[in-house]
């Protein structure tokens, strides 16, 4: 396998390319490339990525569906809510903090939820996870004195732009990729292949479960602390069935277990109001429509939605350019595991 | 192609000395008011080839499920390794020395090779998820050493030229073969073969025998096995018991198996003439 | 309180009754699906809101009560046919994972299309020229007509079905293929006619509850199937899935509790009240109150 990449030049290409990406898009939002809708929609692009790709480990590396990620969403939110209102800190740093505070929690509620819920199988794992997420915007609605009740929270500081939010999507990305490219991924991926399979080679399945779920309750709480300051405004309305819909949308149109796909999805349909918006006035009308149309189409003719579980590595592709140029051509490539 | 004790050094400390690797005492186990399995006794000594015949329906996929506890029997007790096994789930059935393959083939379809045969070494290298996540040097070390011990795996069946392939593209032999690496790579005192020849012809079945004879001598590990061809029964197997309507109705050696009338009866039904 | 009120806990067991017997009529529709082809209907719920709007429609076009009754009702099994035609029948081999995002997009498809056509809003429900709702007295104990005609429709339907379901051969069609799809086939059952006379029954039982539902809460809204057939699916969940009997007992189950829980002036925690009777009930027996475990075959 000579003509392999070692892996600290792969490390190395990534880390560039990614500091291209940031120090770029930065650079061309600062000189104004862009107008006020175009930049918000790219920052709303970014939560939703996050939320897709945290809501792909459970959906297409565990196999799961589970129906509650608003309810995650919320928990992330309102807890980061609270501490940057509270004016303990300021700046940057509160800002960290605070996404941190909400994953924490949120991947706490994820661990204690998860517990219960995968001694459930399929559909009442979906319906299980439904029901506590409805608990938990029952419960934001009902103490009024601490969450504001249902018109919720107002006058959240606004931390997010563009560097910041890109930063987090790619920390999130970075992370689960490692997760799921070692041998805990792996463990996690015959999870989903065949329970008693994996079973008889030893994995512990039901950890495994609980430990992709909760780390996707980690980062659909950081999106959640995100969208929450970027809106400015949280409310439990918000958290209801239709965002974990809108989430599950883009994940399945991504194709499951993909995550390529779920990071093209999202930034697809999350843009795709802006792009509408001037064909169509009303597109906010049809938008649930679309969706629920987009499901039923591609559960019927390409349940493996449009990458399928291919997903995309920068070095592998640097990797086959490097040998169509330089090594004789039929030398087989070797894919890095 | 195996050089004969390579894969012995390194078995776990729980194989030494053990009266034996698998002992049943009147095992049994109802399903609803249908007695799939009852009164089983079987003891299974180190290193020895067992096999287990029956006509279909006669609970040997079931004895199967109860030794590696998908099901928990209704009565008896087993012994795996000296050890009680009652308490046990399959997971852990399978760390205390048990593993097995399927009747009808669970590889993880949408995994390559090689990473089928790494699930089987889960339990091999202790590398937490902090350092796996961060990439620290015992990350490197233990997936070293993992991708090398799969490798060495994969060559018993000289199956390291797929390595790389999608385990579902594999012809139904190979993914048979598949398997039971998969299931040695869990380090096993005992290889249970759901069975392994079905749906291979008379030269690949005559291999598989080479290669489970192989198998026990390199590894040093006890098998048992359920098949229909006869031919490779007898000619593998150095004890064979028979269940019939989940009751053992026969057991001893090949050759006192061919002449045992109740078998054949089992077999064939009441002789008519 | 020295004294238990007895009329009132009467009364109010009358209103449970009320709620469970609706509930009941929903979630045998979700439990009889399931048993068959192993789907998680999730549009069930709004296929109430479909009967409410059509009934709604009939009503202001000066049908009468009958025959907007009639509508209501097969309008319901109409739209669940061509759901089951369209959306699901394409995927009877595909994954258990694809049928239930299939069944979540019908769902979300079927709330936002009344949404487009009837807005968000909420309409008036013109449930007196329906049925009449007059107090009724017994002895001390007052009591609504609506209350009693539903648990008396309530319980005649479910007597219909179980008659239905034992004593026809299309009947003991749908059981032996809730029992095994394939052999079924292989029996020579028309499995396409019977999954198609499932939804059909199910979702007439819909339209009686939807009309039931309405008549007791005048208002009809894009939504409203979203929570009502939630928490039938858990009544469902809740008795067993795939048992008729465990259907009844769920949705009774499901409406004493709601009843019970704003009895006690907790009426802002009842969704919370139900779901966390759902996670307890499955914690205990993950089958449900009247189910079998079903256990895969290795």
């Amino acid at each position: 396998m000579k003509n392999n990449l070692s892996m600290p030049v792969r490390y190395v290409i990534n880390i560039l390319s990614i500091i291209f990406f940031l120090v770029l898009g930065n650079f061309l939002l600062k000189i104004g490339l862009f107008g006020r809708a175009q930049v918000s929609t790219i920052i709303q692009s970014g939560i939703y990525i996050i939320l897709a790709v945290s809501l792909n480990i459970v959906v297409g590396y565990l196999g799961h569906i589970p129906l509650g990620q608003a309810g995650f969403m919320a928990i992330g939110g309102y807890a980061a809510a609270f501490f940057w209102k509270s004016g303990i800190l300021g700046g940057e740093l509160a800002f960290i903090i605070g996404i941190i505070i909400a994953g924490i929690s949120s991947g706490l509620f994820g661990f204690l939820i998860s517990m219960p819920a995968f001694r459930l199988n399929g559909d009442y794992f979906a319906i299980i996870t439904l029901a506590f997420s409805e608990i938990i915007r029952s419960v934001l609605i009902n103490f009024p004195k601490v969450t504001g009740g249902a018109q919720g929270l107002k006058r959240i500081p606004k931390y997010s732009n563009f560097f910041c939010v890109y930063s987090i999507v790619i920390i999130v990305c970075t992370l689960i990729h490692l997760i799921m490219k070692s041998k805990h991924g792996r463990a996690i991926l015959s999870t989903r292949e065949d329970e008693i399979a994996s079973k008889s080679c030893g994995v512990n399945i039901r950890r495994y479960k609980i430990f992709a779920f909760t780390i996707s309750a980690f980062f659909t709480g950081i999106a959640g602390a995100v969208y929450a300051t970027n809106q400015g405004i949280i409310a439990p309305s918000e958290y209801g069935f239709m965002k974990s819909v809108d989430v599950l949308v883009m994940v399945v149109l991504g194709g499951m277990g993909s995550m390529i796909g779920s990071i093209t999805a999202a930034a697809f349909l999350a843009s795709l109001p802006l792009f509408l918006q001037s064909v169509m006035k009303s597109f906010n009308n049809y938008r649930m429509i679309v969706y629920s149309f987009i499901l039923i189409i591609i559960m019927v003719f390409k349940p493996s939605g449009l990458f399928g579980n291919y997903d995309f590595s920068f070095s592998a592709i640097l990797e086959r350019i490097i040998n169509r140029l330089f090594v004789s051509k039929n030398e087989k490539v070797h894919e890095n595991l | 192609m195996i050089v004969r004790d390579m894969h012995k050094s390194i078995l776990p400390k729980r194989d030494q000395n053990v009266k034996a690797v698998i002992e049943c005492k009147g095992v049994g186990i109802d399903f609803g008011g249908l007695c799939a399995v009852n009164d089983f006794n079987i003891l299974i000594k180190k290193e020895e080839i067992c096999g287990l015949i029956g006509p279909n329906g006669a609970g040997k996929t079931t004895v199967f499920n109860l030794l590696t506890k998908v099901y928990t029997p209704t009565r008896g007790v087993m012994y795996l390794n000296d050890k009680n096994t009652k308490s046990m789930n399959s997971i852990e059935a399978n760390q205390s020395g048990i593993a097995r393959t399927f009747q009808n083939i669970r590889l993880f379809k949408n995994m390559t090779v090689i990473e089928n045969v790494l699930v089987g070494l889960h339990n091999e290298e202790n590398c937490g998820i902090f350092e796996s996540i961060f990439r620290l040097s015992k990350y490197w070390r233990s997936e070293d050493l993992l991708k090398k011990r799969a490798m060495e795996l994969l060559s018993i069946f000289g199956m390291t030229n797929v390595a790389d392939h999608i385990s579902s593209s594999l012809s139904y032999g190979s993914q048979r073969r598949l398997e039971i690496i998969r299931a040695l790579a869990t380090r096993p005192s005992i290889l249970l073969l759901d069975e392994p020849a079905a749906g291979m012809n008379s030269s690949e079945t005559v291999e598989l025998m080479e290669n489970i004879k192989k198998i026990r001598d390199s590894f040093g590990i006890a098998i048992l096995l359920i098949e229909h061809d006869m031919n490779l029964v007898m000619g593998v197997c150095e004890t064979i018991g028979v269940l019939n309507y989940g009751v053992l109705i026969a057991k001893g050696t090949p050759r006192e198996i061919q002449n045992n009338p109740v078998v054949v009866e089992a077999y064939l039904g009441k002789a008519k003439e | 309180m020295h004294r238990f009120n007895w009329l009132l806990i009467f009364s109010q067991f009358i209103n449970g009754l009320q709620l469970g017997s609706i509930y009941a009529l929903i979630s045998l529709g979700y439990s009889m699906v399931y048993g068959i082809i192993m789907l998680l209907n999730f549009a069930h719920g709004d296929i109430i809101m479909v009967g409410g709007y059509i009934a709604l429609i009939s009503i202001l076009n000066r049908f009468g009560p009958f025959i907007s009754v009639f509508f209501a009702i097969s309008g319901c099994a109409v739209i669940s046919v061509l759901i089951e035609r369209l959306a699901y029948r394409p995927l009877r081999k595909a994954s258990k994972t694809s049928l239930l995002i299939t069944a979540i997009g019908v769902s979300i498809f079927l709330q936002n299309l009344a949404q487009l056509i009837f807005s968000a809003n909420g309409r008036p429900f013109p449930a007196s020229s329906i049925l009449k709702n007059n107090k009724m007295r017994f002895g001390k104990i007052n009591v609504n007509s609506v209350t009693i005609i539903t648990i008396l429709i309530s319980i005649i339907s479910m007597l219909l079905l179980v008659i239905l379901v034992h004593k026809t051969k299309l009947g003991k069609a749908m059981r032996a293929v809730s029992e095994d799809l394939e052999s079924g086939q292989l029996m020579g059952i028309n499995i396409d006619k019977v999954i198609s006379f499932t939804f059909i029954l199910g979702s007439s039982l819909a339209g009686i509850a939807s009309i039931m539902f309405c008549c007791q809460y005048p208002l009809v809204n894009p939504t409203m199937g979203y929570m009502i057939g939630m928490k039938a699916f858990i009544a469902a969940v809740l008795g067993g899935i795939g048992s008729i009997p465990g259907a009844v007992v769920g949705g009774f189950t499901i409406g004493f509790v709601e009843i019970f829980v704003s009895a006690i002036g907790f009426s802002a925690w009842i969704d919370v009240a139900v779901f966390a009777v759902l996670i307890i009930v499955l914690l205990i027996r993950p089958f449900g109150i009247l189910g079998r475990r079903l256990t895969e075959k290795v």
